[in-house]
């Protein structure tokens, strides 16, 4: 889950690293108390989980509180790649005499971390990297022994910070590091980290992103799940532990493991060509041991979205078997007409594998009149798309 | 022959006593494998039911080594012990071990795989994988042994359900062995060591790989084909239409930025000699193709 800068510099904090104090505001009214309590000139920021804000006219000072009311009605509301900005972070503008970058990540190529560090900070490190690859020091750090001093030296020795700087920066890198080990996080980035004219290192951006995996070591991360900030379809999807992503076509789509569920996507959007670009609407994964109930909370949401037009049920019994698929399918119908939500779209069924015939033989029998099963994946496919291209 | 494990394999079921353990235990021993251990700590002395006489279950992993001899590990232990259990795996010396569990956070599996390198004896496939099953010989972990028999074809595979439906498209050929080498942003195993393995075993012809969006781990099977593998590859790739940015469920199948998208990696496939289907059902009628039908 990537945080948004607010959240990355509370973080920081936490462990330690020299942030600006800051404040959210979700209005300008409370854009412009915040500049009033710091007084002086602020930075009024727009918080998206994307890159880019500063071009996109989201980051601008304000020397005065009627200033900063005025910016961050300028910023509200911005779509800045796709992203609207509800929240602002409001903090006193630093003195800034050098611009650095340094970031921790995990490195799948090689299986481990990766430090990456610059004295050429503050602009867009992707284009340093591509022009000026010396400039980006690369230090692969193993996941045992982790950034100690002697590491931490290493990463500062290699990206040629001046040596005014070097104690700083390699303290600065060390409590980082601890971000990643401590809060599971996969992602640390700090663009730019900045020396001020008094000598000192701020932190003045970050980036973080957490493992989801390892909620379990932290109860408390589920205060950075933002629900406005969410398709309302994927929160309830993520209350009910489902694997889903909201798209943009009119196939629902149910499938069992994630490699199944995004090629069942690519073989919809293929048969959706033939009828006038017909595609899928979501991925939804229900897992490779998926219950009835799973199937029914998954159907659930799918028929909650208006812009499906048929639904797509893919299973291929491993773990799962067929029969047990079928039952959730006939009891969603039953959970959604108790409701007073009978199903009423088409629901295309490709069952194969463990218990299959069993599977298939449960929804023949049921009495819905919704339910069309087709043998192979493509036909499948090729029917859905049709139905809902006839809609 | 085979990859990696065969009918002389003894395995071990690390986490046995727990549901899903016990559950594919059972499966495994049905479909003929050897389970001879189960480990479970603070369950020393117990037994669990396989389905074909009890099992013993040992408090650790080196008192179940020493009594029976186990040469592969298949780990069903939930999340927070994972890395654990498969440190002590690796303490124990097992050449093999499988991690089936989803779910273990990733800075746990790169300390563990980073464990398991410095000592050096330990295979780790997975985690977050289905396992890997030689048809007719042996079976770790929960790739439905119904599916599809022996034959000449190496299966190696980032999602388990696509392993399954690839499996069923060719069951009429069959496979030597099928590795499901799991989705996590780290794993034991990749594409290259299966590649590597499958060009090296003589009872393999033909070798399938199946890849997804994400990372560039395909990009670089396809290096790696080019230079060191001769034996024909038939590729997939899913997620060609998945959007920029979206995680689909596999903690590694994300697209951002122009890398890592579906039809990169198909691109570098194609151009390493390697014939792409465009769907599953595609994809083995290439195989079908490149067999002679």
């Amino acid at each position: 889950m990537d945080l948004f800068e607010y959240q990355a510099k509370e973080l920081f904090a936490k462990h330690g690293v020299p942030v600006t104090p800051g404040a959210v505001a979700f209005t300008r009214a409370e854009a412009r108390s915040a500049a009033e309590k710091y007084g002086g000139l602020v930075v009024v920021k727009a918080q998206v989980k994307t890159g880019g804000r500063g071009k996109a006219g989201g980051v601008k000072l304000a020397d005065s509180a009627d200033d900063a009311e005025a910016k961050a009605g300028e910023i509200l509301g911005l779509d800045i790649k796709g992203y609207v900005v509800r929240r602002l972070l409001i903090t006193p503008a630093a003195d800034i005499e050098t611009e650095y970058y340094v970031s921790f990540l995990l490195d799948r190529a090689n299986r481990t971390y990766l430090a990456m560090a610059s004295v050429e900070g503050g602009m867009d490190i992707e284009e340093v990297a591509r022009t000026k690859p010396e400039a980006l020091a690369r230090v692969p750090i193993d996941a045992l022994t982790g950034v100690d001093e002697a590491k931490a030296r290493e990463i500062v020795a290699k990206a040629n910070f001046p040596a005014d700087v070097a104690d700083q920066v390699a303290d600065v890198l060390r409590k980082l590091w601890r971000v990643i080990v401590e809060e599971d996080a996969t992602l640390v980035e700090v663009n730019p980290l900045v020396k001020t004219p008094g000598g000192e290192i701020l932190a003045l951006d970050g980036k973080v992103t957490l493992d989801e995996n390892a909620d379990f070591r932290h109860p408390d991360n589920a205060v950075y799940l933002v629900h406005d900030e969410v398709d309302p379809l994927e929160l309830a999807a993520k209350e009910k532990d489902l694997n889903y992503v909201k798209l943009d076509g009119s196939v629902g789509i149910i499938g069992n493991g994630a490699g199944l569920v995004m090629s069942t996507l690519d073989v919809v959007a293929y048969a959706g060509e033939e009828f006038g670009g017909v595609k899928p609407a979501n991925f939804l994964d229900i897992g490779g041991g998926a219950s009835a109930e799973v199937m029914a909370n998954g159907l659930e949401i799918i028929l909650s979205d208006p812009q499906v037009k048929a639904v797509f049920v893919n299973v291929f019994g491993g773990i799962t078997s067929c029969d047990a698929v079928a039952n959730g399918i006939v009891q969603a119908f039953t959970m959604l007409a108790e409701r007073g939500d009978a199903v009423n779209l088409p629901i295309v069924c490709r069952l194969d594998g463990n218990n299959a015939a069993e599977g298939r033989q449960i929804l023949d029998g049921a009495e819905h009149g919704v339910v069309e099963l087709v043998d192979t994946m493509d036909a499948a496919a090729r029917r859905v798309a049709e139905l809902a291209a006839a809609k | 022959m085979s990859v990696w494990l065969n009918s002389d394999s003894r395995i071990l079921v690390q986490g046995i006593t727990g549901s899903e353990g016990t559950k594919h235990t059972r499966r495994m021993v049905a479909s003929g494998s050897n389970v001879v251990a189960g480990v479970t700590p603070g369950k020393d002395g117990q037994t669990v039911d396989g389905g074909r006489g009890d099992i013993r279950v040992y408090g650790s992993v080196a008192q179940a080594i020493k009594a029976t001899g186990a040469d592969v590990s298949v780990v069903f232990v939930p999340p927070r012990f994972a890395k654990a259990a498969v440190i002590e795996t690796v303490d124990a010396g097992v050449p093999l071990c499988v991690v089936i569990t989803e779910g273990i956070p990733v800075g746990d599996t790169a300390q563990f795989f980073q464990y398991a390198q410095n000592a050096g004896g330990t295979q780790i496939i997975g985690p977050n994988c289905p396992g890997i099953i030689s048809p007719g010989q042996s079976n770790a972990g929960i790739i439905p042994a119904t599916i599809a028999g022996r034959g000449p074809i190496g299966l190696v595979s980032k999602s388990g359900t696509l392993t399954y439906q690839m499996m069923y498209e060719l069951r009429d050929i069959g496979f030597s062995t099928g590795i499901g080498i799991g989705g996590d942003p780290v794993i034991g195993t990749t594409h290259i060591d299966a590649l590597a393995a499958f060009e090296a075993d003589p009872d393999t012809e033909a070798i399938v790989m199946i890849g997804e969006i994400g990372g560039d781990a395909e990009e670089r099977a396809a290096a790696y084909i080019a230079d060191n593998v001769n034996k024909p590859v038939v590729g997939y790739v899913a997620g060609f239409t998945a959007p920029e940015g979206k995680t689909m469920g596999h903690a590694g199948a994300i697209v951002s930025g122009s890398s890592g998208t579906a039809a990169a990696k198909a691109d570098a496939l194609e151009a390493a000699g390697v014939r792409v289907g465009k769907t599953p059902s595609a994809t083995a009628a290439l195989m079908r193709d490149l067999l002679g039908g």
